[in-house]
């Protein structure tokens, strides 16, 4: 994942077509620029792939989000019915963990998604105050960004924006944040 | 990615081979001799528990004993609950390939499409299981339904049973054997169908016969939703006549899905490995070990809502089901109750949670085998405390019953995967199915 809370001066390549921008990635990396980033409206198959990005580590967040959730579970009925207020109800042991399944597996999924929530919040730099980064709008509809960063690049600007456009760039801006 | 890779030719024909036959019938002459050897152990005694457990089994079981206990046990019970027993799980995994193939069509999936001759040729075998079933209710049908006793709804009889008789209406003879042979012949017709049609594209392709096979599936999907219940009811619940579950219908349903899953599974990665089918890769295996992980958890989650309902109202026509199973019988059950979960459930999920595991043969493999096998306990849970009660057990006839069943099951399986390619070749989803990449 890329950081979204970028500064400094980047060259964005706009493109047209999917495919077109795939093949972009793949020429535009072999030309030895570092690509920031590449913004699409929809997920582009083998985009991550041709990016270089590493597997994804959601999983493994969500799977820490819902152990904290059993865990949650575990000591909430643990405390309240096996230690601090136990009851008998339907005959049933005081702590009887079958009867708390529910419990358990209602609060790993509650907390799993709550925290996936947070986690898309936060890698994807939105909320309430944040000022979402945009390296232009028209990715939101029909148009397909791919950003450079400059100040990680050796290859002088006007180089980078030549190979942008030879590999397919329908226009080169410049972007300031 | 896949699209990277050269996709292999598309004309490909699975061989039956003599040396499968024979391994086949050493299989088929196992299971037979084993059978022969239970069944002269049973009959000379051998094989039947002491008068302790007999004793034991009348103490825990009491409230059962009523139902159970009332026509003399012979030991030909145990084999008709053994040919019952396995006629019923390979009923289910024959039809769940054409469950399997018809949500596919509805659903106008891609991916399947790679492995779809696999579970097309599974529900050839469902002629057999419905003889099987239909001779074995007409011959033992007596000994293993206690429903089947005309006494029960005689009001006039010391046997006379209200609960019994108010089921009348779906547990009597002419529906029961009506319903039996429906079931039978409506998924092997629909079946049929569909195989039809998919052998005719390969000879003359175009989107008809796949338009057809989407309304023909779709017709399955409708006829399963309800037949799968009902025969559930019938094969299995209606054996514990007293006692019933709102949710055995899924709950038989989750079990046969996840067999056949588990069993398409284990048959693609090993063709594979043989050297067939080199267009099906990493993702559709992915995809399959994602179907088994996800219906082993609709399984327990089924399983589980049954026995916390009835675990929790704690009233006792309806935990008397588990008790039997967990300390009834003398103990019997129990290996099995907790062997079926730990294979269905426990060891399956943990080993196939992570996505590297999906796309490993061996896992794959291991996690279908336990599906399969946890699956068998799952069935003969159900079905023996009911039918053979403190006589049950697992020696020899139990083995050779399976080794029998499960031969006729493979032999039917390949001779049907040799008649056609090993992939529908002018499917329209065919180039999706190619280039599958998650």
């Amino acid at each position: 994942m890329s950081d979204a809370h970028s500064n400094g001066k980047f060259l964005v390549g706009i493109y047209d077509d999917d495919d077109v921008v795939l093949q972009a990635v793949k020429d535009v990396k072999k030309a030895g620029v570092r690509i920031h980033e590449v913004y699409s409206p929809f997920p582009i198959h083998g985009l991550d792939v041709a990016l270089g990005h590493p597997r994804s580590r959601l999983g493994i967040a969500a799977f820490m989000f819902a152990l904290s959730g059993t865990i949650t579970a575990l000591s909430l009925t643990f405390y309240t019915e096996g230690f601090d207020w136990p009851m008998i109800v339907g005959g049933k042991d005081s702590y009887s963990p079958i009867i708390y399944v529910p419990i358990f597996f209602e609060l790993t999924v509650l907390f799993c998604a709550l925290g996936m929530v947070g986690t898309f919040l936060v890698s994807n730099g939105l909320g309430p105050t944040v000022k979402p980064l945009m390296y232009d709008l028209r990715t939101t509809d029909n148009k397909f960004a791919m950003a450079i960063d400059l100040s990680k690049n050796n290859i002088g600007e006007v180089d980078i924006e030549q190979i942008l456009k030879s590999s397919g760039a329908a226009e080169v801006n410049v972007k300031q944040f | 990615m896949a699209s990277a890779h050269a996709i292999p030719s598309l004309d490909e024909q699975f061989e039956f081979t003599a040396e499968s036959k024979r391994r086949i019938f050493i299989g088929l002459g196992v299971g037979v001799a084993l059978v022969a050897i239970g069944a002269y152990l049973l009959a000379s005694g051998a094989g039947s528990h002491g008068h302790d457990a007999h004793a034991t089994a009348h103490g825990a079981g009491a409230h059962e004993a009523h139902e159970g206990g009332h026509h003399a046990y012979k030991w030909t019970n145990r084999l008709w609950a053994n040919v019952w027993l396995n006629a019923i799980y390979f009923t289910g995994a024959a039809v769940t390939g054409m469950f399997v193939m018809s949500y596919n069509y509805l659903a106008q999936a891609g991916w399947s499409v790679s492995f779809k001759r696999v579970s097309e040729a599974m529900p050839a075998y469902l002629p057999f299981m419905g003889a099987v079933v239909l001779a074995v209710f007409f011959i033992a049908g007596h000994d293993l339904f206690h429903w089947t006793h005309p006494e029960l709804y005689d009001k006039a009889s010391p046997e006379f049973d209200p609960i019994i008789n108010g089921k009348k209406g779906f547990l009597n003879m002419p529906f029961y054997v009506g319903r039996i042979i429906a079931y039978f012949g409506l998924w092997y017709f629909l079946w049929l169908k569909l195989r039809n049609f998919s052998l005719q594209e390969d000879l003359y392709g175009g989107t008809d016969y796949y338009e057809k096979s989407i309304k023909f599936g779709t017709a399955f999907l409708l006829v399963f939703g309800v037949t799968s219940s009902t025969s559930a009811w019938d094969f299995v619940m209606s054996i514990d006549t007293h006692w019933f579950s709102t949710m055995f219908g899924w709950y038989t349903l989750a079990s046969w899905h996840v067999t056949g899953l588990a069993i398409i599974t284990l048959t693609v990665v090993m063709l594979k490995e043989r050297g067939y089918m080199q267009w099906v890769n990493e993702s559709h295996l992915h995809d399959l070990g994602k179907f088994m992980f996800a219906f082993t958890i609709f399984w327990t989650y089924v399983w589980f809502a049954q026995f916390m309902l009835i675990y929790y109202a704690n009233l006792p026509e309806e935990t008397i089901y588990y008790r039997e199973r967990f300390s009834g019988y003398g103990g019997i059950y129990r290996t099995p109750f907790l062997v079926n979960i730990l294979l269905c459930f426990v060891f399956p999920f943990l080993i196939l949670m992570t996505r590297d595991a999906k796309r490993t043969h061996i896992i794959l493999k291991l996690a279908a085998w336990c599906i399969i096998v946890g699956h068998y306990f799952d069935f003969y849970n159900n079905i023996m405390p009911g039918t053979v009660g403190e006589h049950g057990g697992f020696g020899p006839m139990e083995f050779g019953m399976i080794l029998i069943f499960a031969s006729g099951f493979v032999w039917s399986l390949y001779s049907q995967l040799a008649k056609a390619n090993l992939i529908p070749k002018n499917h329209p989803m065919l180039e999706e199915t190619l280039h599958h990449d998650i």
